[in-house]
């Protein structure tokens, strides 16, 4: 890192998929009474979010992976872009930048309504350059109507690039943006699925000319011809339309960069940052990379792989999911009779989760300057019994910091969309006890001792006004 | 300086209701049916009771707020009563309103009722509720069960035993428990159950499976305290049942939020206990007590407080337990009424009820279940979760004992 240049260009990439990993013969198995067609597809698994999972905690998670190695960046700027944010009014992207505990001082936006939206805000952050850090996270949890097409080929996950000066693993060469009011699929504000139009009218009046059009004018632009991309990504909703693409704007077939359609499906408009991550961790240093992002028009983008080393991604296959219906009951596709103690009120006292907005958000506890004892929560008392001082304590939050078991049970009778609804005990290194919930937890894997690290997730679901909040579970720390 | 309440109130009569599923019944009719079976025995009338402490915990469920259900379903004569609430543990927090309402002078006889009538909701097991607007902001929607389990991951880990070990010993419990509810016509659970039926029951919370947790039940209990004097003159005949102790210790978020608790035991019994055994003089408890009601709301409460209550050394619970040193002809009986696990836990009532069987015992008026003797026994009652909870003890004996 000593020799790392300080420059204007993308200074990290990350991807963040949820770990269950739902079996497309599972769904085809439900389906292949009625849509025989969908066996072509029924290949591999993609991914699914869980139950407490939304395009926000994603979007938290992949964040959290993509500033691994910033510690302590304060972006000036947090862009959430996704199709599927949980709420329409109240910025996400805030919730977001709480839960990072990026303070107050910064803007967040939201942007929405194209699987390139992303992309988009990437493209545009490298075209001008400010001195500053700026985030910008892809999330989708896109639902699909049952045995249709997108059903199999959608994945849950988010994935972020940081961009601003510093030790850039790529900087920009060049870039060219479509707008085109090309109506492939559209969502109307409040409906559940997309409705489509046909797949082979997409491929050969969208892709075919609006992409390969972009393509061009981007190469021409830099000077550079298509035989000097090493890497081609662009995500492919529709089957290897980017081989063809590819094909066709005259890119080595080898170049292209795989989907990974078959261990986790698209992303939507995580999907374009995900390939950029993908590419970048496989580029030769000096590597160009195309990345294109196409919807209602389309991005084109020239990026250059600096020598700055990036590690390799880690392996991970998650866990294989082979319920449909539980799929179908997390997604809201179907009401399973659940008793009468999922009626429970999760109203929630806005006044009160404003006052504890840090506590919530950022898991932010305390710890004594008397004696060092971290507590969570906060409290105006210390503690620890031989200290009580008052008004001592610094905020210290746990969000980061490891844990691990001091006690836990798997609850039967506990609603839970998901049960058995487990929680426990959880020590922190360095002092801090907390009974938290355990999430992406296996039946049998919890036992006291086990490493722990947070995850920000879905407490509870307010079905009757349509709000929903927020805290941090306790997940295994696998392989770390 | 204070002198503690040792010997200084006396119980004049107690009643208990049928515990139970009693669909035929509200709270009204619980409340009644153990009153009238209290005055009768105090040998009283109604209007000779000058103040009243009512406890009831989830008054949502059933009576709503305030102790005005009490006065009204009594029709009291428009005197003092006062609710509390103390989770688990209000029935013998009503017991120790009226105690010392006793022993300030201020009364000369008080009662002290608790009621729960749980089973308008629909469904088994405690009520859902909120634990508050900033409670619920995160702290997860634990279940009873589910908190208590907590305990057996931590006792078992903690003394390096095997869990199916300790799964027996939780077993052996329940199984006693059915053993005496078997035996006690007002128990809610009167059905023998085996070890067997324990291992392979339903699970509920890991591990405590469905004959691990105690009956839901609606009922009601109370006492009728006076002084030590006033009960003499007035029940020459009988034999005269005072308070020796009665203490209650309260969690300050230490257990749930310091590092200095191990998640295996109940602090707060401990530390109440001690003060409890101080207050009543009792220095060797597994031998100076001749019975105990402890809080069973789960056979792993139950376990983990003999060591608590210094029944059983640290660690040797298991082997205590499996040896019967708890059951009914043990050497320590614990539970002979059934306890919450039978008898049923209607939650307002339950410290009262464990004081009954005391009082019964001592009276000689157990029935099947009699003891050979009893001066001295001892109720435990525990309010919330084991690393946040109200501990109530109260130690219960013959005057002069």
């Amino acid at each position: 890192m000593n020799n790392s240049q300080i420059i204007h260009g993308v200074l990290s990439t990350s991807r963040y998929l949820p770990r269950l990993r739902l079996e497309r013969s599972s769904i085809f198995a439900e389906h292949r009474w009625m849509a025989q067609g969908l066996k072509s597809l029924a290949k591999g698994r993609r991914t699914v979010a869980n139950w407490d999972e939304d395009s926000v905690t994603m979007a938290v998670e992949a964040a959290r992976a993509l500033l691994a190695n910033f510690s302590g960046a304060r972006p000036v700027e947090l862009t959430l872009a996704s199709t599927t944010l949980p709420f329409v009014e109240r910025i996400n992207a805030g919730i977001v930048a709480s839960a990072l505990g990026f303070g107050n001082e910064l803007a967040v936006r939201d942007v929405t309504s194209s699987a390139r939206a992303a992309f988009t805000e990437v493209v545009s952050a490298l075209r001008h350059a400010v001195p500053e850090h700026r985030v910008i996270l892809g999330a989708e949890r896109r639902v699909a109507r049952p045995a249709s097409t997108q059903e199999m080929i959608f994945g849950d996950g988010a994935a972020g690039v940081l961009i601003g000066f510093g030790p850039a693993i790529a900087t920009y060469v060049a870039s060219h943006s479509v707008q085109a009011d090309f109506v492939d699929h559209f969502r109307e504000s409040g409906s559940d699925y997309d409705y489509g139009w046909e797949e082979r009218w997409v491929r050969d009046e969208g892709y075919m000319k609006i992409v390969t059009g972009a393509i061009a004018k981007c190469l021409t632009s830099a000077g550079l011809a298509a035989s000097d991309v090493a890497h081609f990504a662009m995500p492919a909703p529709l089957s290897r339309v980017n081989e063809a693409v590819a094909k066709r704007a005259g890119i080595r077939p080898e170049a292209v960069v795989p989907t990974d359609f078959e261990s986790v499906g698209d992303l939507g408009s995580a999907q374009p940052l995900a390939m950029v991550d993908t590419a970048l961790r496989t580029a030769a240093p000096g590597a160009l990379i195309l990345v294109v992002a196409f919807g209602s028009g389309c991005d084109a983008l020239l990026l250059r792989r600096t020598e700055e080393p990036i590690s390799e991604r880690a392996a991970d296959d998650g866990r294989s999911e082979t319920s449909y219906m539980k799929y179908l009951s997390f997604t809201g596709q179907i009401a399973l009779e659940w008793g009468m103690r999922a009626e429970i009120d999760n109203k929630t006292a806005l006044t009160a989760a404003w006052r504890e907005g840090a506590k919530i958000s950022h898991f932010e506890g305390g710890c004594c300057s008397d004696c060092g004892t971290v507590q969570f929560p906060r409290s105006r008392v210390c503690v620890n019994p031989e200290c009580r001082a008052q008004d001592t304590q610094d905020a210290k939050s746990l969000a980061n910091v490891p844990a691990h078991v001091l006690s836990h049970t798997s609850d039967w009778l506990a609603y839970t969309p998901c049960p058995p609804f487990q929680f426990g005990h959880i020590d922190f290194e360095g002092g801090g006890r907390v009974l938290m919930e355990f999430a992406d937890t296996d039946p049998d894997e919890l036992q006291v001792g086990l490493p722990l690290r947070m995850v920000f997730r879905v407490k509870d679901f307010d079905s009757k006004r349509g709000f929903r909040r927020y805290f941090w579970k306790a997940t295994p720390a696998r392989g770390q | 300086m204070a002198t503690g309440i040792r010997d200084k109130v006396a119980i004049l009569g107690m009643g208990c209701s049928r515990f139970g599923e009693r669909w035929d019944c509200g709270p009204e009719d619980l409340m009644i049916e153990a009153f009238n079976e209290a005055v009768a025995d105090a040998g009283i009338a109604a209007s000779q009771i000058e103040a009243a402490w009512f406890g009831v915990c989830l008054e949502e469920n059933n009576v709503g707020k305030t102790a005005v259900p009490l006065a009204q379903a009594l029709r009291l004569p428009r005197i003092a009563a006062t609710r509390v609430e103390n989770a688990c543990a209000t029935g013998t927090e009503a017991l120790r309103g009226a105690a010392y309402a006793v022993a300030s002078g201020a009364y000369d006889i008080v009662l002290a009722l608790g009621v729960e009538k749980l089973k308008d909701t629909g469904y088994g097991g405690l009520p859902v509720r909120t634990r508050g607007v900033n409670n619920d902001l995160w702290l997860p929607n634990a279940t009873a069960p589910g908190a208590f389990a907590q305990l057996a991951s931590a006792y078992a880990a903690k003394h390096r035993v095997d869990m199916a070990d300790l799964k027996r010993a939780m077993a052996h419990i329940s199984v006693k428990s059915h053993a005496n509810g078997a035996l006690n016509p007002k128990a809610h659970l009167r059905n023998r159950i085996t070890e067997e039926d324990v291992l392979k029951a339903m699970m509920i919370a890991e591990p405590l499976g469905l004959y691990d947790c105690c009956g839901v039940s609606d009922g009601a209990a109370c006492a009728i305290v006076t002084t030590p004097e006033i009960a003499r003159s007035l029940r020459r005949d009988a034999e005269t049942v005072t308070v020796k102790a009665l203490e209650l210790s309260v969690s300050n978020g230490e257990e749930a939020g310091f590092s200095n608790w191990d998640g295996a035991h109940i602090a707060t019994a401990r530390t109440a206990a001690a003060r409890a055994y101080a207050s009543a003089r009792v220095s060797a408890p597994r031998s100076q007590i001749q019975m105990a009601e402890v809080h069973d709301c789960f056979s792993i409460t139950e376990a983990v407080l003999m060591e608590d209550l210094g029944f059983s050394e640290s660690g040797r619970m298991i082997h205590d337990v499996l040896d019967g040193v708890f059951d009914r002809d043990g050497t320590l009986p614990v539970q002979p009424d059934g306890g919450l696990k039978c008898f049923g836990h209607p939650i307002g009532a339950s410290g009262l009820r464990m004081i009954y069987e005391i009082y019964q015992q001592i009276h000689g008026r157990a029935g099947e279940r009699q003891l050979p003797r009893v001066d001295l026994g001892l109720t435990q009652n525990l309010g919330g979760h084991p690393h946040q909870n109200v501990c109530a003890i109260s130690i219960i004996g013959r005057l002069g004992a």
